[in-house]
């Protein structure tokens, strides 16, 4: 065979194999959808394809659920959290980067360590004190605390803003900016990249998050958030997987949705974490 | 212009030169947060683990819980289930996304629609992504196996057998494996074009590029996502606990009840073990000796993912 025959035919097995494990990617989805769409009988059984649309399913999810009250305290949680993260984070990241003090190397320790110490190790003492505060069965244990910064914000934010050239914040001091001054005119715009990413990393951790709600939220139904009020969903309707699924995909669509509006901030806010970390 | 001149400035004390002050000031919020999340947990975790604590009594009860620890069978299940997903689970992902990212590199028509195909499930809630996949993989009627059975495959109890379940899980991971992939693409954009241009006059292939040129240049972040990754498996929680849930058909609210690691503790991690022995069972003094534990396993891989930094030249 031909150099470029070869050529060829390496490009079409090359792009077949790749489409075909899109297509495996995309299947889970497919077949949530499709099922989300059966009747209850028929989702018992092993089809792929509904008989008749049941467009009903998604009305009886919001009927049967507590959906948009659960949509509502994920929303707030997410929206609070994220805006307290990126205020108190953003001043933080500032002074890792910029300024020059002793033991700033440790301090970046410190952040490191906090990034990667696992949620449960102190979740025992941390739960105790919110308990004694009466603050349990809400979710502002898990909001509160982003007031006072986010390890892996932080984290992001100082390697990016490393990367600013020390001359504009010089420049800004000869000209006489306060350090507040020079991080708000001169840092942050340069910096909105990166705030994006955070923003939006934090907002998708906090609408994903399982663990904290289910350390926090309780057991009544009106103060659950969507990850912990599906997995309940699936409990109390368990042979029922249209509605499940139909649940499961009214979860999972304003994530979608929100990717397709913000796209370059996911794709060069993920290169961030692992390239220049 | 008039040119004032101001008076000099006070000898200032040897501290407060610099930047130390003001850095002192920016960092405060940061200061505090640590010592409320982090130091004072950590040390009233120590507190804890000597005593007998439920919410209501605290008692002093010495080095038992160390003690326990070491008769506590869970324990050493979910240690080992830890070392299945550090061995197995996070291997495939990290060797899956670097391969997804190499295929896609070498894609020329369609690479932004697949990328974004491939992507876009690691931004799936972890609730909605495992439950799906326990309903994918429903024995007998799941699409995964009707579509087995038209290839005269039986499959396996998947979420209902032990042997099973954590390769389950780890199929999960890997179809979440987006964000990993977009770093190691990123990662495979940055080596030099001329470099493979060297390499193939010098004859080398396209496995010999990859291994001489290609994994060197990567391996900072190779390096980088097997050690998250790790610490990742360290942790793992959500989706072990609500596959067990799910699986096992338990249809109990989160107060009740429920024996977890379903089937036969083969989910069971060491923070799943530690949230029931806390949270369901309240024996406080006993998770936080479960606690420190992970404590002191996280610290020892956050060392070593430290000693990767200030190789990469990245830590200062």
């Amino acid at each position: 065979m031909s150099g470029r025959g070869r050529r060829l035919l390496l490009w079409v097995a090359t792009h077949a194999f790749a489409v075909a494990l899109a297509l495996m990617f995309l299947a889970p989805v497919a077949f949530m959808a499709l099922t989300a769409l059966m009747t209850d009988e028929q989702a018992l059984t092993s089809d792929l394809w509904p008989r008749s649309w049941n467009w009903a399913n998604f009305a009886e999810v919001f009927d049967r659920s507590l959906l948009l009250r659960w949509a509502g305290n994920t929303l707030l949680y997410a929206a609070l959290g994220t805006l307290f993260t990126v205020v108190s984070s953003v001043p933080v990241a500032y002074a890792l980067a910029r300024f020059r003090f002793r033991g700033r190397r440790a301090a970046f320790l410190v952040v490191i360590a906090a990034m990667m110490l696992p949620p449960q190790v102190v979740a025992v003492p941390i739960y105790l004190v919110w308990a004694r505060l009466g603050l349990t069965d809400s979710l502002w244990p898990l909001i509160l605390p982003m007031l006072l910064g986010d390890a892996f914000s932080i984290f992001l934010l100082r390697q990016f803003l490393v990367t600013i050239p020390r001359d504009y914040t010089d420049a800004a001091k000869v000209d006489g900016c306060s350090d507040l001054r020079t991080l708000v005119r001169v840092v942050l715009p340069m910096a909105r990249p990166a705030v994006a990413a955070v923003a939006l990393f934090q907002f998708f951790y906090c609408w994903n998050d399982y663990y904290g709600p289910l350390l926090y939220a309780g057991v009544q139904q009106d103060h659950l958030t969507l990850s912990l009020g599906l997995a309940t969903f699936k409990a109390f309707h368990s042979v029922q997987w249209n509605l499940t699924m139909a649940a499961t995909l009214l979860v999972t669509a304003p994530v979608i949705v929100l990717f397709f509006l913000a796209q370059w901030v996911f794709i060069e806010g993920v290169t961030l974490t692992g390239v220049k970390g | 212009m008039i040119v004032t001149s101001l008076p000099a400035a006070p000898p200032r004390p040897r501290w407060w030169r610099g930047e130390g002050a003001r850095a002192l000031l920016w960092l405060s919020p940061w200061i505090a947060g640590v010592s409320v999340f982090f130091v004072y947990p950590l040390l009233s975790a120590v507190y804890f683990s000597f005593h007998r604590y439920d919410m209501y009594t605290l008692e002093f009860a010495g080095l038992d819980n160390y003690r326990y620890l070491l008769r506590d069978p869970r324990v050493g299940v979910s240690a080992r289930n830890t070392l299945w997903l550090v061995a197995v689970m996070v291997p495939a992902t990290v060797l899956f996304s670097l391969a997804l990212a190499q295929l896609v590199v070498r894609l020329k028509a369609g690479a932004g629609l697949l990328r974004t195909v491939f992507y876009l499930p690691s931004l799936v809630p972890m609730t909605a992504g495992t439950i799906t996949f326990v309903f994918l993989l429903n024995p007998g009627t799941g699409p995964v196996d009707h579509l087995l059975s038209l290839a005269g495959v039986r499959g396996p109890d998947w979420f209902g057998d032990p042997d099973w379940s954590k390769p389950s899980l780890t199929l999960l991971s890997l179809w979440g494996c987006g964000q990993l992939m977009v770093i190691f693409l990123a990662a495979l954009l940055d080596v030099p074009r001329h470099l493979y241009e060297a390499a193939a006059i010098d004859g080398a292939g396209a496995w010999r590029q990859f291994l001489s040129v290609t994994l060197p240049t990567i391996a900072p972040v190779l390096m980088f996502a097997l050690v998250t990754n790790v610490i990742y498996a360290l942790q793992y929680f959500s989706q072990a606990m609500v596959a067990s849930r799910v699986a096992s058909g338990a249809t109990d609210s989160p107060g009740s009840s429920f024996s977890p690691g379903y089937p036969e503790e083969s989910l069971l991690t060491l923070p799943q073990w530690l949230f029931q022995v806390g949270f369901r069972d309240y024996s406080m003094g006993y998770a936080c000796v479960l606690a420190l534990l992970l404590f002191a396993v996280s610290m020892i891989f956050t060392l070593v993912l430290l000693r990767q930094f200030r190789r990469s030249g990245e830590a200062s």
